[in-house]
């Protein structure tokens, strides 16, 4: 297994690779670059690096500026500060005139750890995703995460939301995976039941099909790393299973499981569907791992639901 | 008076009577705050400003960003009047498939930015000045802000943004009419010590008579007001000025004509028009 990387930090890396092959790339922080990683973007281009100051709604809306006149601006703060506290910007600054604008939002989820519900961003997949003209983008891995950040200051347009997490996780993509956006990537094929999952849930799906597995339940694992346009040629194959299961490190309303349960009912006549996630609760201070087994997101977690649900 | 104040000050009749239309046929407008602002933006797009439509995309023109977006029937008119658009057009504001809608955005030629909701251009103007220093561009930046929006706390962070980047080709003008929706500035949420609060900002402060075309040309003209500092030109005006019923009357915000009061607002401009010609 490779090694465990967190996608923020591999972020970091990329926003450099990304500066080096696009001049127009501009960065913003709100006053948390060591954490967001964007200080190697700072070092390596200071000329291109903007520190707003802990003011993130003006970073928002400079960012639009900044990208109305022809840079390509990532923005930069903790995933919550960036969706909730500047949603109007965002709104009306960038998405209603369509601007190239990338929004990073960093230490997302569950697993942002001891700071508890305030810094904790569990629908921020909901509010970015109900934005119209809106890319969101939850990278599952390392290998991904750098395939996102070059193709949002390259090949992408428009508005984008890219979801970061500071939970190390284990690739789950071979290194020569190109990103298409709007597909999902199917890394194992099962009959009974599909598992849809996105960002660090992608490899804790995995290791839960294997559980499943050794009990005689075999499972598809799809990483659905582009929420927004959804894949939902997938999801029609997925409901060609027993059983359709989305996991991700958000609440159940809204996310990843809002999107599947819509594009299934849009269909009809299918299997039921398992939403994994938190539900309707705000979060809490503890270590990452403690949360994930309270919420039934480790593999164990995962794998249990599953088996539960086949069973009924 | 000279012929180029005349013909400034003879557009300025043309276009409140064009905002009257545009309202009137709209059904729905800001007429307060567009008479408050037009003279301003006469003086910006016919003096000031290095735009056309011929170069509405060269990267060196000068941008306008309207923050105080619900005044976008006097931008439309001005607009219209240097061409971006067809005047006929003016007849189709608010209504169902027009691009002229009922806020700034940048499907209409000659918008530089979407806006409507209060408290945004600053920042984005910000941005834009940034860039333009980002790639070594003199062109400037003006943004137009109304007083009641100053309530929002994001124009003093871009504020500070813009003094802590020393943003010379910045021009912030405030629209100082003195009322917001449900009544004066300084009733609703004091702003006053107004002048001293932005000085303490950072900007280079000029005070005009926003309604003193050959005032408002000097004070433009001589941007920035001092290096390394963004400017800010806080412009006293009237809210409803052209229009003796409707002057500083918070009712007339975003209060429609009637149509008797319409024949009156001819009347009144029309006497305008008059005196200006035989002056
Ligand atoms: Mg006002």
């Amino acid at each position: 297994m490779s090694e465990k990387r967190e996608t923020r930090i591999v972020y970091g890396e990329a926003l450099v690779e990304a500066g080096q092959r696009n001049d127009r790339v501009a960065v913003l922080d709100a006053d948390l670059f060591k954490s967001t990683r964007s200080v190697l973007f700072r070092d390596a281009f200071p000329e291109r690096f903007v520190d707003m100051g802990i003011a993130e709604m003006d970073m928002v809306s400079t960012a639009a500026g900044l990208s109305a006149s022809g840079m390509v601006p990532f923005v930069n703060t903790f995933a919550m500060f960036i969706t909730a506290h500047c949603y109007d910007q965002i709104r009306i600054q960038i998405c209603y005139p369509r601007l190239h604008v990338v929004l990073a939002g960093s230490s997302a989820g569950l697993t942002q750890g001891p700071d508890g519900a305030s810094h904790q961003s569990l629908e921020d997949i909901a509010l970015m995703r109900a934005l119209p003209k809106m890319t969101v983008l939850v990278p599952a891995d390392g290998v991904e995460t750098r395939a996102m950040t070059l193709a949002a200051a390259g090949q992408l347009d428009g508005p984008i939301y890219l979801r970061l997490g500071r939970y190390p996780v284990p690739d789950v993509l071979p290194e020569d995976y190109v990103f298409e956006l709007g597909r999902a990537k199917w890394l194992r094929d099962g009959d009974d039941v599909a598992i849809l999952a996105c960002g660090h849930m992608v490899a804790a799906a995995v290791d839960a099909a294997e559980k499943l597995a050794q009990e005689g339940i075999s499972a598809a694992v799809v990483n659905m790393s582009t929420i927004k346009p959804l894949d939902v040629a997938s999801v029609h194959e997925a409901m060609r299973r027993r059983l359709v299961v989305t996991v991700e490190e958000h609440s159940i309303i809204g996310g990843l499981g809002g999107a599947v349960a819509e594009a299934m009912a849009e269909v009809g006549g299918g299997p039921r569907l398992l939403r994994l996630g938190t539900r309707d609760v705000f979060g809490e201070s503890a270590v990452a791992d403690e949360l994930l087994e309270k919420h039934g997101l480790t593999p164990d977690g995962i794998a249990s639901s599953v088996a539960g649900a086949l069973s009924h | 008076m000279e012929t180029s104040e005349r013909t400034l000050r003879l557009k300025s009749v043309s276009y409140r009577e064009a905002i009257l239309r545009i309202i009137s046929q709209a059904g729905a407008g800001h007429t307060g705050g567009d008479l408050s602002a037009i003279d301003i933006l006469n003086v910006l797009y016919n003096r000031i400003l290095n735009v056309s439509p011929q170069t509405a995309s060269d990267p060196d023109r000068d941008r306008f960003v309207q923050s105080k977006g619900h005044c976008v029937e006097a931008l439309y008119a001005v607009l219209a009047d240097r061409g971006f658009f067809p005047s006929a057009e003016l007849d189709t504001v608010c209504r169902y498939g027009s691009r002229l809608i009922g806020h700034p955005t940048r499907a209409v030629p000659g918008i530089e930015h979407n806006t409507g909701a209060l408290g945004h251009g600053l920042a984005v103007a910000v941005g834009m000045a940034l860039a333009g220093r980002l790639d070594g561009r003199s062109y400037r930046v003006f943004t137009l802000l109304g007083d009641g929006e100053l309530d929002e706390g994001s124009n003093w962070e871009a504020s500070m943004a813009a003094a802590h980047y020393g943003l010379d080709n910045l021009i912030v003008i405030v629209d100082r009419n003195g009322l917001q929706i449900t009544g004066p500035t300084e009733q609703v949420n004091a702003l006053e010590p107004l002048a001293d609060k932005f000085r303490s900002f950072g900007y280079a402060l000029r005070q005009v008579d926003g309604h003193d075309i050959p005032a408002l040309v000097e004070a433009l003209a001589s941007a920035p007001f001092e290096r390394g500092k963004p400017s800010l030109l806080l412009a006293h005006t009237v809210k409803g000025k052209g229009i003796s019923f409707a002057e500083n009357q918070a009712g007339w915000h975003h209060r429609v004509p009637s149509a008797a009061e319409l024949e009156r607002a001819w009347a009144e401009l029309a006497a305008q028009r008059a005196a200006l010609e035989g002056s």
